[in-house]
């Protein structure tokens, strides 16, 4: 999804800048354009899938039995009796001025449909995220150093059937054994009966928004229909970054630098996680901002399982129903949030990597 | 779309005047449904015409007349009008308002916002409009066809109709009475209150809308002043759950009260818990297998004639689809006026093989599409076996949803397995797709069933269905129709074969029985969109 320079250990168009103000200006100013092509470069992609999709959205909108002036009538007003350019350059301008839209799955304005399922996603993905970061980074640090020893063979199990366990499969069973038999957790949905609405909507983040009205029981129920969701995600999450750490950190541990601590009587400890760790902190973030970004995506399955009124759920629906301003506007949203992290990755880069600074 | 809520029968169905005694779980006067609402796209009455949309606008509005879900058998009941007359030459019905209706804004329900509904209906002209006009109103003209005068709603129609057919749609969810002044004043431009009427309700009925999140969510408040009394439920919560297996652990584990969506496998599981029981509703959707009369070997009588015995109806029944459908050979749903449980045809391939034989058929091979449902398939190659054990062979394709239908929809496809859903709770409804068939050329490009699968229906029948549809008295109306259905059985090439029935999982505690709060008021009307 997004061409912007991950991966890249300093944005080469800072090198050719003069003097740090325009080579600051020229960095934001190529920044700013890659960041509109690719968003644009997204919405020409998508807008033409959907269009060459064998889906009539007309139909959808009219129903199966509408006469043919009722069906004319409805495609002149959804503007698909126009030109393909020209519908775009209308799609492009409305978005431009703000307007998503309005979805013909929801019948609910798109940016308001968006309003409502992303921050469902960001819960989810963030807490995800924060499970597979905490838990697979020092597992692939373990992994790496006792290189061979139960510790490495655990971990590389552990990832392994992440990887390749179904998600619904593992899901179902999850929800199975900790709720339906140990009762730890909640059900499916975000809220329990009770607490639905009870807490004002501020962030739309139900545990967010329960922590700012300081309602504890509202957030202990949020907390609990979300934590097996979420440490889901965040098993495949951890799964992919403890094994990315662990090769980041082999390819360390081998490096002279290593050894020459090691022989100046540096405490193991120090070895690994002053040197090589903060080596790696840098791929390695790239790894946790790609991974997050494919959790905001939402995974459609666990969102379906969970009763989790996401974005995965949502786009995926609104493609079947051939509802293009939904798709188009949930692709955009994805794509700048790709964009974003990107970004910020790259920022973090220059605090973390003085030859980027 | 496969386990929505349907139509009349869903009335019945749930006749469900589920309230729970006491619940484990959730509170006593809350009632808490698991089920599939990710096809609501609108909730105002003009416009709504998906299954669980239709349930919602069932409890928020109230139409003129309407079914007694407890007992269907009994008819037309009054609602908010309580008198109704046909005039002499059977084109004016006029309707006495109920006295003391009010709107749940304290408005009072008068003959005027009754008329200005139906009007409203009509110039949106949306979805559900043809049920209304169907009888001759248009947007030009319906401000003179239908008129409020004193406590009187006064229909003026284009040709003599059946009453019960007119009541019959009349108590369908289009017919939904709305609030006229709050409404209006809520209007954008010429959409006379349609942006607003979507998310927001304006009815007389037992709920009041109190929140619809897309894909979510559904929240109902009880009317405390209905006129009907006051609901024992006083909120109901109607949550999207896509998967069935999460729907039976919700209602396991006490969380939920109703789990409407359930698979066969968690409606064994389901039934074999103690704390747990399954309801099982007839549906109106017919299954049915359409032969396409242009292809030469599906053409003959005897090829149709055999195949109805190439059916294994009850290994079928007690299989794949056993707690889906039941066998149905007839157009006309259960539950419906005109409905007959004859089911003459049985799983014979001794008589199937005897019938091509003396016709002088013993191969041939026809090549179809099939549908990538489950269940089509599933249907398509029980009927390959049968077929070959009389020589016929029968070539599968699969095709998406939109592509079958696409090619039925050209008429491209030899032998089309497919469902049909009632629009309104009258006959009418499939009898004039399944055996109305006005021009049989290609270009016609009629959505009759009878045009798709090209067969020009015979004259002597159309003419008894045109009939049926004008006839007043129902006794009458109603040997009309099992006639018709006789003659269809005996001549038709769109075979129905079975009847979709929907099994509910409740808590044990719910009572299912005589209303004893109004939710659910389950919609009569399936929606079109269904019957693809």
């Amino acid at each position: 999804m997004s061409d912007s320079g991950i991966g890249r250990p300093a944005p080469a168009a800072m090198a050719a800048g003069h003097g740090p103000w325009g080579r600051r200006l020229r960095g934001i100013g190529g920044l700013v354009l890659s960041l509109a092509l690719t968003l644009f470069g997204l919405l020409v992609v998508t807008f033409v899938i959907g269009r060459i999709m064998p889906i009539d959205p007309v139909m959808k909108v009219v129903g199966e039995r509408a006469t043919q002036a009722q069906y004319e009538a409805a495609r002149i007003a959804m503007g698909l009796d126009k030109p393909l350019w020209e519908q775009f350059a209308i799609y492009v301008g409305d978005v431009l001025r703000g307007d998503l839209g309005r979805s013909i799955s929801t019948g609910h304005p798109v940016a308001q449909d968006l309003k409502r399922v992303f921050p469902a996603t960001i819960e989810l993905a963030t807490l995800g995220t924060l499970i597979g970061v905490l838990v697979g980074v020092p597992l692939g640090v373990i992994a790496a150093a006792r290189r061979g020893s139960w510790v490495d063979q655990v971990a590389r199990v552990v990832a392994l059937v992440g990887y390749s366990m179904p998600i619904f499969w593992l899901g179902l069973m999850g929800l199975l054994v900790f709720y339906g038999m140990l009762g730890w957790v909640g059900g499916p949905g975000r809220q329990g009966i009770i607490y639905d609405g009870m807490v004002p909507d501020v962030t739309g983040m139900i545990l967010l928004d329960s922590l700012i009205a300081g309602d504890w029981g509202a957030f202990r129920d949020a907390f609990s229909h979300i934590v097996l969701p979420a440490s889901l995600l965040g098993y495949f999450s951890l799964a992919y970054i403890s094994r990315m750490t662990r090769s980041f950190m082999l390819e360390q541990l081998s490096a002279e630098y290593v050894t020459t601590a090691r022989v100046k009587g540096l405490s193991e400890t120090r070895v690994i996680w002053g040197h090589a760790f903060r080596n790696i902190s840098v791929p390695l973030i790239t790894v946790i901002a790609l991974s997050f970004a494919s959790l905001l995506e939402g995974s459609v399955l666990t969102e379906i399982i969970f009763s989790w009124p996401g974005i995965g759920q949502y786009i995926t629906k609104a493609m079947l129903a051939g509802d293009m301003n939904a798709v188009l506007g949930g692709t955009l949203l994805i794509g700048a949030c790709f964009v974003g992290l990107n970004l910020i990755s790259d920022m973090l880069y220059r605090v973390l990597d003085p030859r980027a600074r | 779309m496969t386990n929505s809520f349907s139509m009349r029968a869903v009335l019945l169905a749930s006749a469900l005047a589920f309230a729970p005694a006491a619940m484990a779980e959730t509170p006593a006067d809350m009632l808490v449904v698991a089920h599939q609402i990710d096809d609501i796209i609108s909730l105002d009455p003009a416009q709504s015409f998906e299954f669980s949309g239709n349930d919602v606008g069932n409890n928020l509005y109230d139409r003129l007349v309407d079914f007694d879900p407890t007992n269907l058998d009994a008819g037309i009941q009054p609602s908010l009008a309580t008198a109704w007359e046909v005039s002499e030459d059977g084109m004016t019905v006029t309707l006495t308002m109920r006295e003391g209706g009010t709107f749940q804004s304290g408005n009072p329900v008068r003959a005027e916002d009754a008329a200005w509904s139906l009007q409203r209906a009509v110039k949106l002209n949306l979805s559900p409009a043809f049920i209304l006009t169907q009888f001759g109103f248009t947007a030009e003209n319906v401000d003179q066809m239908i008129r409020a005068d004193g406590d009187k709603v006064i229909l003026q129609l284009d040709q003599p109709y059946a009453l019960s057919f007119v009541l019959n749609c009349l108590a369908s969810n289009v017919g939904g009475i709305v609030d006229k002044e709050l409404v209006q004043s809520h209007a954008e431009g010429e959409d006379f209150g349609n942006a607003w009427l979507s998310t927001n309700s304006a009815g007389s009925g037992p709920y009041t809308l109190a929140a619809w999140r897309p894909n979510e969510q559904v929240q109902l408040q009880a009317n405390e002043s209905y006129w009907g009394g006051a609901p024992a439920m006083k909120r109901v919560i109607v949550r999207n759950v896509q998967e069935s297996s999460a729907q039976r652990l919700l209602l396991e584990q006490g969380d939920i009260d109703i789990a409407r969506s359930l698979t066969p496998t968690d409606v064994d599981g389901v039934a074999a818990n103690d704390n747990l029981k399954i309801v099982t509703e007839p549906r109106g959707r017919i299954l049915y297998l359409g032969l396409n009369q242009k292809d030469p070997l599906l053409q003959r009588p005897e090829v149709v004639e055999a195949i109805k015995y190439l059916v294994d109806y009850q290994g079928i029944t007690d299989s794949f689809l056993k707690g889906i459908f039941v066998t149905h050979q007839n157009i006309i749903p259960a539950g419906y006026l005109g409905s007959t449980s004859e089911n003459p045809w049985s799983y014979d391939v001794e008589k199937a093989r005897q019938i091509l034989t003396d016709a002088g058929i013993t191969s041939g091979t026809i090549k179809t599409t099939v549908r990538d449902l489950r269940e089509y398939v599933d249907v398509a190659q029980t009927l390959q076996g049968s077929f070959a054990q009389v020589g016929l062979t029968l070539e599968l394709q699969q095709l998406t949803g939109a592509q079958s239908l696409d090619a039925y929809r050209a008429r491209q496809v030899p032998i089309y397995i497919g469902e049909w859903g009632p629009d309104y709770a009258d006959p009418n409804t499939n009898v004039s797709t399944f055996a109305v068939n006005p021009d049989n050329a290609d270009e016609a490009k009629n959505s009759q069933l009878a045009w798709r699968n090209a067969w020009a229906v015979p004259d002597d029948l159309a003419q008894k269905v045109a009939a049926a549809v004008i006839e007043n008295d129902t006794e009458t109306r109603n040997q009309m129709y099992l006639d018709i259905q006789a003659q269809y059985r005996e001549i038709a090439p769109i075979i129905p074969l079975f009847q979709r029935v929907e099994q509910v999982g409740a808590q044990r505690m719910c009572r299912t029985g005589p209303r004893a709060g109004r939710w659910p008021r389950p919609s009569t009307n399936r929606s079109r969109r269904a019957n693809n």
